[in-house]
């Protein structure tokens, strides 16, 4: 497995390079994952991509470099103290670098004389495949569906120079995953929602949800969905809403900052008994926090967001292949039992790439409500012995729907009665017996006669996988951990059973204050050890989870 | 609850005996009927507040969700289902206060609905306090001193947004009220009719004779479609107020804009293709 950084300023054509180097090296047969590091702002700052890459599967990012390919001086001085021992830095003559193993090519001055100061980062694309003994088989594909026409030889010539420039480092090992997907986590998402039958998709722009909203436009008119961007995240909210209610499987995603504008109408969706998704991609808070980076801290909010008493769901997002299945689910979980459903994703899901095996799209079943005439006589909130209503859509028979936000009674009809609204208030908890019956047990990863258990929920999936296969075959000590991508209403049964053998339990999370932690003791009474938790705004490294547990053994 | 295809039932309501709203809600009523549509057709949406109770007393489909959340409701409501007639009761506080970033934005969309705001110029429900088209020096319970804000004038707010549909009508006048909410609901894009109503219970400044002293009926040589002209009668509240459609434009509706709209085929029944879904699934490989 290879791993390296590539970094300069905004603007200096980093991501593009990137994204073409990944798919180069996915096409070579890798398994690619990568993921970006970024400042909230359009140009000039530091920002990097970590890409790693390897023949066997790679499920997160690690902070070991094999080589760093420096756009500027500041990537340099700031990176270079995670390089192997014989690691390289590939860059241009003009940064001054003393290092083992530099590899200078005149990227800046080859481009000006090809003609265009930007095919820089082809030059080093072309270098890095040679350094890893790759071929330059797949870049005329490649480069094709990323730049335009008339860039496409000025681009190829450059990675030819740029190959043709150094000697090859490291050895080509051969991976099966040329035919694989090579995805964002909002794409994976999003494709979800088209696949799950999205009609009606209304946000409003905030960082990291908005690749989920330019997904979606660009195949709005293909697929048959209107997406809105709405005057704000109210607006947003209660269009989804108006939407579904109509009987338009609809969705609205945004971060903590627009998920706090839309938590009235979140209640509406409880109440009015109408199917939503809310997708919250989070990033590190309170308000506006670090725009561009990760957290896991609005978990305690969702699940309790919004006021009085109703049923919801909330699914956290484990990794690429999640956002995609996980999302159809929550629109059929959305629709079965007219709840909003709430899915959790977070920056370092979001924006990272990874490989991932084709989408079964075989596998996918849609739950669709019974489409039952009425003639007159329907009760919207008809008192069942499961608490779901049957569901009409207005316009589609002869019958009327009514939605209320106040009290109301079977019709719809806004009410004071002490009788109905206990009934009513039964009716709607009830929908969470059955629902709890079809949550999802948590991932069960490593030895299963494991002392130490780590338990996680969401894009901490990777990290700490790669942490208990680390520790398993460093440590004497067997670890194991529980990944939960099902949160709210949390399932039990598999915790209960693993913390018999226990002797240890850590919880690791991206957030302040172990709010996962709080959740598992107060729904089961079982109480952690310790915690590993990080809210720098950079996601957690499997050898960082590691490297923390070892460093706490040896105390 | 059983109803003949064109009826429009109305059931008892929670309003003071004397409020205009009784006025509006017949008006409504007769106003649908004569048009001919089936009650199953007709979504009413409304906010919160007691003009905002409106769907609850006419039988037909309804969704009363939050405060100054109406318009974002019922705009998707129509976008998912065309067929769909969409209409929004609520008060000014609803439509100009709390949702006064979705009335000037859903005016930019130009989605194919109708909007009726009963315009008493008082907080009703909340019992008394000043609202966004209270008078300056209107005094209440909180603006002990008077109101010191100046009023909004939704009409040319409307106008200048570029809404295409404008009028005031007023819940004393039905037969004007009937024939402005027809052609209203009529009106392909976003619809406004400022509704003057008497509060009998907490305004007593703005009353039924207050309005009636002062409203009069737009000329029938009115040109609605000069702007230039509809601003200045927007202009005109005070000792008089013109009554009629004040601006009336052509305009592009979201959905003749929308290219997943235009077909005409209703969203909500436009099928996708699986294979479309393979096809995506091999972008990414």
């Amino acid at each position: 497995m290879y791993n390296i950084l590539i970094g300069g300023a905004a603007g200096q054509g980093v991501d593009t390079t990137c994204a073409i180097l990944e798919k180069l090296l996915k096409q070579s047969g890798y398994h690619v994952f990568s993921t970006k590091d970024l400042m909230s702002r359009v140009r000039g700052g530091h920002n990097f991509t970590l890409i790693r890459f390897g023949a066997e599967e790679v499920a997160s990012h690690s902070y070991i470099l094999d080589g760093i390919v420096a756009f500027n001086q500041e990537t340099v001085e700031l990176h270079r103290s995670k390089l192997n021992s014989n690691g390289f830095i590939l860059c241009d003559p003009s940064l001054s670098v003393e290092a083992n193993n530099v590899v200078k090519i005149g990227m800046n001055d080859i481009a000006k004389k090809l003609g265009n100061p930007k095919v820089a980062g082809s030059i080093s694309i072309g270098a890095i495949l040679k350094l890893f003994g790759e071929t330059l088989d797949h870049i005329r594909n490649v480069f094709a569906k990323v730049v335009k026409p008339e860039y496409l030889d000025i681009n190829l010539k450059a990675v030819e120079i740029g190959y043709d420039s150094v000697e090859q480092q490291y050895p080509h090992k051969d991976g099966v995953y040329g035919d694989w997907m090579l995805l964002t986590g909002n794409q994976a998402l999003s494709l979800g929602a088209i696949t799950a039958g999205l009609k009606f998709y209304s946000a409003y722009p905030m960082s990291p949800s908005t690749s989920i909203m330019e997904y979606l436009a660009g195949k709005m008119t293909e697929a048959g969905i209107v997406v809105e961007q709405a005057e704000d995240e109210i607006a947003a909210i209660n269009m989804a809403i108006g939407a579904s209610f109509v009987g338009a499987r609809a969705m609205t995603g945004t971060s903590g900052g627009g998920f706090c504008l839309m938590v009235e109408a979140l209640g509406l969706s409880g109440m009015a008994e109408i199917p939503l998704v809310v997708a919250d991609i989070q990033r590190p808070g309170p308000v506006t926090g670090l725009p561009t980076r990760t957290e896991q801290s609005d978990l305690n909010f969702v699940i309790s967001a919004s006021h009085g008493e109703f049923p919801r769901m909330v699914i956290a997002l484990k990794n690429h292949a999640d956002a995609f299945y996980q999302t159809i689910r929550a629109f059929n979980m959305a629709e079965k039992y007219q709840i909003p459903v709430i899915i959790l994703s977070d920056q370092y899901l979001a924006d990272s790439s990874a490989t991932v095996e084709p989408f079964d799209i075989n596998k996918i079943k849609r739950y669709c409500a019974s489409e039952e005439q009425y003639d007159g006589e329907y009760l919207r909130y008809r008192f069942t012995t499961n608490g779901i209503s049957p569901r009409l859509l207005p316009g589609t028979t002869k019958g009327f729907a009514s939605a209320d936000s106040d009290e109301h009674d079977e019709r719809g009809w806004i009410t004071e009665s002490a009788e109905i609204r206990v009934q009513m208030m039964d009716k709607r908890l009830l929908k969470l017996k059955k629902l709890e019956l079809e949550l999802q047990e948590p991932e069960f990863i490593g030895n299963d006669s494991c002392e130490t258990l780590f338990l996680g929920w969401g894009s901490t999936y990777g990290p700490i996988k790669e942490a208990v296969t680390i520790l398993n075959r460093q440590s004497s000590k067997r670890f194991g951990a529980l990944v939960f991508g099902d949160v709210y209403p949390l399932p039990v049964k598999y915790l209960t059973e693993k913390i018999k053998k226990a002797k240890r339990i850590i919880n690791v999370e991206q957030n302040a204050t172990g709010q996962f932690a709080q959740l598992i003791r107060e729904k089961t009474g079982i109480v952690c050890t310790s915690s590993i938790l990080k809210y720098d705004g950079r996601q957690i490294s499997g050898e960082q989870i590691a490297e923390q547990v070892l460093k706490e053994a040896g105390k | 609850m059983s109803v003949s295809s064109k009826e429009f039932c109305t059931s008892e309501t929670a309003w003071c005996p004397g409020c205009g709203n009784f006025s509006i809600l017949k008006c409504l009523k007769q106003s649908l009927e004569e048009l001919g549509k089936d009650p199953h057709e007709v979504l009413l949406v409304a906010g919160i507040g007691q003009a905002a109770k409106t769907p609850q007393y006419l039988s037909a489909n309804s969704f009363c969700g939050l405060h100054g959340r109406a318009l974002p409701v019922a705009i998707a409501a129509k976008i998912a289902n065309q067929n769909l007639t969409v209409i929004v009761n609520s008060g000014e506080g609803d439509s100009y206060g709390e949702g006064g970033n979705h009335f000037i934005h859903n005016i930019r969309r130009n989605v194919d609905i109708t909007h009726f705001v009963h315009d008493n110029q008082i907080y009703a429900l909340t019992k008394g306090q000043a609202s966004p088209t209270s008078a300056e020096g209107h005094v209440t319970g909180v603006q002990t001193e008077g109101s010191m804000n100046t009023p909004l004038n939704p009409i040319l707010m409307a106008i200048a947004a570029g809404a295409g549909f404008v009028a005031r009508a007023f819940s004393g006048e039905p037969e004007q009220l009937v024939s402005i909410m027809k052609q209203a609901i009529l009106y392909k894009g976003y619809s406004l009719v400022d509704i003057l109503q008497p509060c009998i219970s907490f305004n007593k400044i703005n009353t039924f004779s207050y309005y009636q002293k002062r409203i009069y009926k737009l000329k029938s040589d009115y040109n609605p479609y000069d702007k230039v002209e509809a601003i200045k009668k927007a202009l005109e509240f005070g000792n008089q107020i013109p009554m009629g459609v004040i601006y009336q434009a052509e305009k592009r509706t979201f959905h003749e804009k929308n290219s997943v709209l235009s077909s005409g085929v209703p969203l909500l029944d436009q099928h996708q293709d699986v294979s479309l879904i393979e096809k995506y699934i091999r972008e990414f490989v």
